[in-house]
């Protein structure tokens, strides 16, 4: 009773393609990065030392390290996030907490959107009009971070409204209905079930900030300085930029050293989404209802 | 004692009547069950009654609600009116805090920092719903972990933490096993002593065994006020509350 007929032979034999096909794919899809990787750390991974990642470039950068860089990343991304977490995060509250549902909330729904979009090298025009020129900040870190900000702020909004709307409106309701205030409803119950996905949502920010190039490159960052930045009103080195820099720009460059850079860079972007990844899986095994 | 009076009550959702021509007066200490089918208007009339009509654009609330003699709908702190009025949903709703903090939020946001008195606060409505036995030595476990069962009481737990005037249950026994519900309906007559409660039931037993006096609904209309037990024995004046708890429709 349970022999297989023709339709049953021809229905497993499909299935077991198409596995084969869907797998094969994902397979394809993970190569590039396989490769990627392996060529970075193959060619990278020789000049990588305590030297390389602490001191200045030397020789017309064909020498030396990142130091400079390396640290002149890390604050972008530190004055960015100054900007764009805390602005991001009130944005979304008023968005998924309190704004209406109408036309106006629809548009700046939209504008955040569009905002995701628009290329990075428009950000950028746009940064040296509006930070470097128009508030006088001059090519400088406050000048490229704010771009950076404006530049993920979607990325840190649709996070964040994301994560308050997977805490069930049933919480709300209650808090409400025992006489909480709506910000009492956020403080007390909301943001604290919510701030997991938000924390990855910044996480994540990080990582893709760190990479931009044509964002900063305007508005920051150098292609050769001497001295290490004093403030958020000098301009700054940055690890992207020196890529593109040690790649492309500089004659009788050592073959190791640009996959070096890269490899740094590429380890950075990495860490963040690793760490991204563990907290999640970490405050889910905590996750409360 | 009037507790609450309604009057010409209409409730609409964007044009639609959801319930209209509600009449009637609860008395202080009464019990005072809503039966009716589905869709019958419940459930809107709890929510105009404390108000959360403001959370929701789409709804509309017109005729006198009065509640201590004050007409809510000219209530400007609306968060005190809902403090007096505790509410318990059909789902339970163990907010995901410790079993402590969840009776401990509506004094908390009372403004009510004291460990101690929070302590015996939490000690009593616990003990009152029947649930402190359970919970006592894991207060800091999650609430939204416990049982079905468990967090229906630690909601009702939480509503008498307002220290409530008024207590409304909407179908409070839909997820919880027969044994607990026998328990909080013996909760509910405890209570009767100090609050006055509205019983929304899809459960006709249940209002017979607790509810002093009970409102039919019906499609948005209020079909009939009586004692309880005049529904049942035969003393209604209209046919469909007869056939509703006969259980011929519905």
């Amino acid at each position: 009773m349970f022999e297989a007929t023709e339709l049953n032979r021809r229905n497993d034999t499909r299935q077991k393609l198409f596995k084969l096909g869907l797998g094969t794919m994902t397979g394809l899809l993970i190569l590039p990065v396989i490769l990627i990787l392996t060529t970075l750390i193959y060619k990278g991974a020789p000049v990588i030392s305590f030297e390389f990642l602490f001191t200045g470039p030397t020789k017309g950068m064909t020498a030396g390290g990142i130091f400079p860089a390396l640290l002149g990343t890390i604050l972008l991304v530190l004055v960015a996030l100054l900007a764009s977490v805390p602005l991001g995060i009130a944005a979304a509250i008023y968005l998924s907490e309190y704004a209406a549902d109408n036309w106006f909330t629809r548009a700046i729904n939209l504008a955040i959107i569009n905002l995701a979009g628009v290329p990075s090298i428009v950000h950028a025009l746009f940064g040296v009009g509006a930070f470097v020129i128009f508030f006088k900040f001059g090519t400088s870190i406050l000048a490229a971070s704010l771009t950076l900000a404006i530049m993920t702020l979607p990325v840190v909004i649709v996070a964040t409204r994301e994560s308050l709307q997977a805490v069930p409106m049933a919480f709300r309701e209650a808090c409400w209905n025992m006489g909480a205030t709506r910000w009492q409803t956020i403080r007390r119950v909301v943001l604290p079930n919510a701030i997991t996905g938000i924390l990855t949502g910044v996480i994540l920010e990080v990582s893709r900030t760190s990479g931009e190039t044509a964002p900063i490159m305007f508005t920051g960052a150098a292609f050769f300085l001497p001295l290490l930045p004093q403030g958020v009103f000098d301009q700054t080195m940055a690890l992207s930029l020196h890529l593109f820099v040690v790649s492309t720009q500089v004659p009788n460059m050592p073959e190791h050293l640009p996959f070096g850079v890269a490899l740094v860079l590429i380890s950075i972007v990495l860490l963040m989404n690793s760490l991204s990844i563990a907290l999640r899986m970490y405050l889910r095994g905590k996750k409360k209802w | 004692m009037v507790k609450l009076s309604v009057s010409n009550l209409q409730i609409r959702y964007s044009g639609t009547t959801a319930l209209e021509g509600v009449n009637f007066d609860i008395q202080e200490h009464e019990i005072f069950g809503i039966i009716g089918p589905a869709n019958a208007g419940k459930t809107s009339f709890l929510k105009a009654v404390n108000r959360m009509d403001m959370f929701d654009p789409d709804m509309r609330v017109d005729g006198k609600i009065v509640f201590n003699d004050v007409d809510v709908a000219k209530i400007r702190n609306v968060y005190g009116l809902r403090r007096r009025i505790g509410v318990v949903f059909p789902l339970p709703v163990g907010l995901p805090l410790s079993i402590y903090d969840n009776v401990a939020l509506a004094p908390r946001l009372g403004g009510q920092k004291n460990k101690a008195e929070l302590d015996i606060i939490v000690e009593r409505c616990l003990t009152r719903a029947a649930l402190w036995d359970e919970v006592k030595d894991r207060l800091t476990s999650l609430g939204s972990m416990l049982s079905g069962g468990q967090q229906q009481r630690l909601t009702i737990a939480r509503a008498l933490s307002q220290e409530p005037e008024l207590l409304m249950l909407d179908e409070f026994s839909i997820a919880v096993d027969p044994v607990t519900t026998m328990r909080i309906e013996d909760v509910l007559k405890e209570l009767r002593k100090e609050v006055t409660i509205i019983l929304v039931t899809n459960l006709v037993q249940q209002a017979r065994r607790l509810a002093d006096r009970t409102a039919f609904f019906l499609e948005g209309r209020c079909v009939e006020v009586g004692v309880t037990e005049d529904l049942f024995t035969g003393e209604v004046q209209d046919q469909r509350t007869r056939d509703y708890v006969e259980g011929r429709f519905g």
